[in-house]
């Protein structure tokens, strides 16, 4: 498994002058487009990684409609971190392995690892990713929970996600968490702020001066690109075959 | 021009001073006194926030309390009411059939923070306000840098003009911010008849673009009803759709207006026949006193602009008689023929954006 992370994305991509006009936006209808196909993507690559699905939701929750509205979700994806003892009793990683991402934790730990620990509760969170028409991205919402169902605070999340954390993002002004309504669910989630995202999106995608990307390519890898910057703010990783594709 | 814009100071003082008399009733589950306490009388700014008459309202119910931490919570008929939208609005939404005094029970226990986002007095309201007014600046301007640079004794200052609905205050430091208003095209239609030939006011009819903030809080009902007390309660919020979406202007010198903007925000409500059947009730002056009626009239607007042709677009709609029976703002329920511009410059919340409350029936 390897990781997608922003840093590779820093390096490989010089920031150039800005010949694209693209503001780092997306359409509605873009972004339901690439939602689509990246959900379906993910699920036919059979990886070891929950799928991410797509969440038609009417735009009056009253009124049955052509459903174009939706948003991308996952979840039920614990997020604790094993203890130090039931690693070494219980480690069915390879040394070699990292162990950053969710979803590999949830795979390692076994009933037995349950049974043992000392009343460790596990948390766990749901992600999903809406649309916002105010700034014309993708929003990523998130909440998360015990196992009986109690919803954790912020200053417990921040332990199990620790990039979370206002800490660990003092100078991005594009990555705090608030606490607000999901636009679809109508109850209090929690939101990774949007505020930046247009201006990281059109950076990533500013090339040097070989090969400028059609905007028809960036529109397709918009949700791709967002995904491995935002995920890394919550630990979320990409598997590497969805981006060696492209 | 000057006299627009007096005018427009005008409806905005008369906005500001809008209000709500509220009769606030304890929950019963907390009266811990024989006899229980009166309710609480109080005067609600519309565009103020609920939490902001705490401390009116806890000095009232003191000495009937039972110990413990207060965390308060309003409910209208057993619905929860959401603290980030103004008072005016939820009075708008809530009472179909306006209710006055309104009569609101207040919780000072059992918060239910599964439907409630947390709520810590004044420094949430603050804050909520805050991030809408950055959004409203997004939506305008592109950006939020303007609302983001404020000097923290401009941003203190720009908060309590709201809390104490000192408009004069208020249009001092939101001047800085530069939030453009958008071309007042009555006025101009207006100006470019008179005789005056000041050349203050040039009609050019150029095109413009640009996003309007708008929130949209939508109830649908599926019963047909002839009065407005014939319908049932907003029990759930489930039942309320909230469309958070800029209005996006594209004026080609012909007026856009308040149907154009719903047709903008809503199109699954509006087939492509003529609008004549879609006609509201005319201007309905709840809680403002006054407005100048020669420039709210929309009759001139009507005459002046000749050919009226509704665009006739193909709107995915779900049903052709999905009908729009109410549309209210800030109290008012303005006819469709409004200039879209009027209704913004002058009925703006101090959040920057313009709330409109929509009962919608639809089909069974």
């Amino acid at each position: 498994m390897c990781l997608a992370t922003l840093e590779v994305f820093w390096t490989v991509i010089e920031v150039m002058m800005d010949v694209c006009n693209w503001d780092g936006t997306v359409s509605a209808k873009d972004f339901r487009i690439g939602a689509l196909s990246f959900a379906q993507k993910w699920e036919s690559l059979n990886s070891a990684f929950p799928p991410w699905s797509w969440v038609p939701c009417p735009k009056h929750s009253w009124l049955a409609s052509h459903e174009e509205e939706g948003y991308l979700s996952l979840e039920n994806i614990c997020i604790s971190r094993p203890n130090e003892e039931d690693i070494d009793q219980n480690s069915q990683t390879d040394p070699g392995e990292e162990e950053t991402s969710c979803s590999e934790k949830e795979d390692d730990i076994d009933d037995a690892t349950l049974v043992q620990s000392n009343h460790h509760e596990l948390h766990y969170c749901d992600f999903h990713v809406v649309y916002s028409y105010t700034f014309r991205v993708p929003v990523l919402y998130l909440r998360a929970y015990c196992s009986d169902g109690r919803p954790l605070l912020l200053d417990e999340i921040e332990k199990e996600l620790p990039a979370c954390s206002s800490k660990e993002l003092p100078e991005t002004k594009w990555a705090f968490i608030t606490q607000e309504e999901h636009p679809y669910l109508k109850r209090p989630w929690y939101k990774l702020h949007p505020c930046g995202t247009s201006e990281f999106m059109k950076l990533l995608f500013l090339g040097g001066d070989t090969a400028q990307p059609k905007l028809e390519v960036v529109l397709e890898l918009y949700l791709l690109s967002w995904f491995s910057a935002v995920g890394q703010v919550v630990g979320l990783t990409i598997p590497c075959k969805m981006l060696n594709d492209r | 021009m000057r006299k627009a814009l007096q005018k427009r100071m005008e409806a905005q003082k008369y906005v500001w001073e809008g209000a709500i008399p509220l009769q606030i009733h304890l929950h019963e589950s907390q009266v811990t006194t024989l006899p229980p306490p009166p309710p609480a009388l109080i005067l609600a700014p519309r565009i103020g926030y609920l939490p902001l008459l705490v401390p009116l309202i806890k000095p009232h119910f003191r000495s009937t309390l039972p110990p413990g931490v207060d965390t308060i919570w309003f409910e209208y008929r057993g619905l929860p009411l959401k603290w980030y939208i103004p008072t005016g609005v939820l009075f708008d939404l809530l009472c179909a059939e306006p209710e006055r005094p309104w009569n609101i029970t207040v919780h000072f226990r059992g918060y239910p923070g599964n439907v409630l986002i947390p709520c810590d007095g004044e420094d949430s309201v603050k804050w909520s306000f805050i991030n809408s007014l950055k959004e409203a600046a997004y939506i305008i301007n592109g950006n939020c840098k303007n609302v983001m640079n404020m000097s923290q004794s401009d941003q203190l200052e720009l908060w309590h003009s709201v809390m104490n609905g000192n408009l004069e205050a208020y249009l001092r430091v939101s001047s800085k911010l530069k939030l453009a208003t958008i071309e007042d095209e009555y006025t101009s239609l207006c100006s470019s008849k008179s005789q005056q030939g000041s050349g203050e006011t040039d009609f050019t009819g150029q095109v413009k673009t640009g996003r309007v903030p708008v929130r949209l809080y939508v109830w649908g009902l599926s019963e047909d009803f002839d009065d407005l007390e014939d319908i049932s309660q907003v029990d759930s919020w489930e039942k309320i759709s909230y469309v958070n979406r800029p209005v996006e202007i594209h004026k080609e010198g012909k007026c856009f207006t308040l149907h154009d903007a719903m047709k903008n925000l809503l199109p699954e409500f509006f087939s492509d026949e003529s609008l004549s059947d879609s006609k509201l009730a005319g201007v309905d002056f709840e809680d403002v006193q006054k407005i100048p009626s020669e420039d709210v009239s929309s009759n001139k607007v009507v005459e002046d602009r000749g050919q009226n042709a509704y665009e006739h677009r193909e709107a995915c709609y779900i049903s052709s008689s999905a009908e729009i029976k109410l549309i209210r703002i800030q109290g008012i329920e303005p006819k469709l023929e409004i200039p879209f511009s009027w209704l913004v410059n002058n009925l703006l919340n101090p959040d920057h954006f313009l709330h409109i409350c929509v009962c919608v029936k639809v089909p069974q």
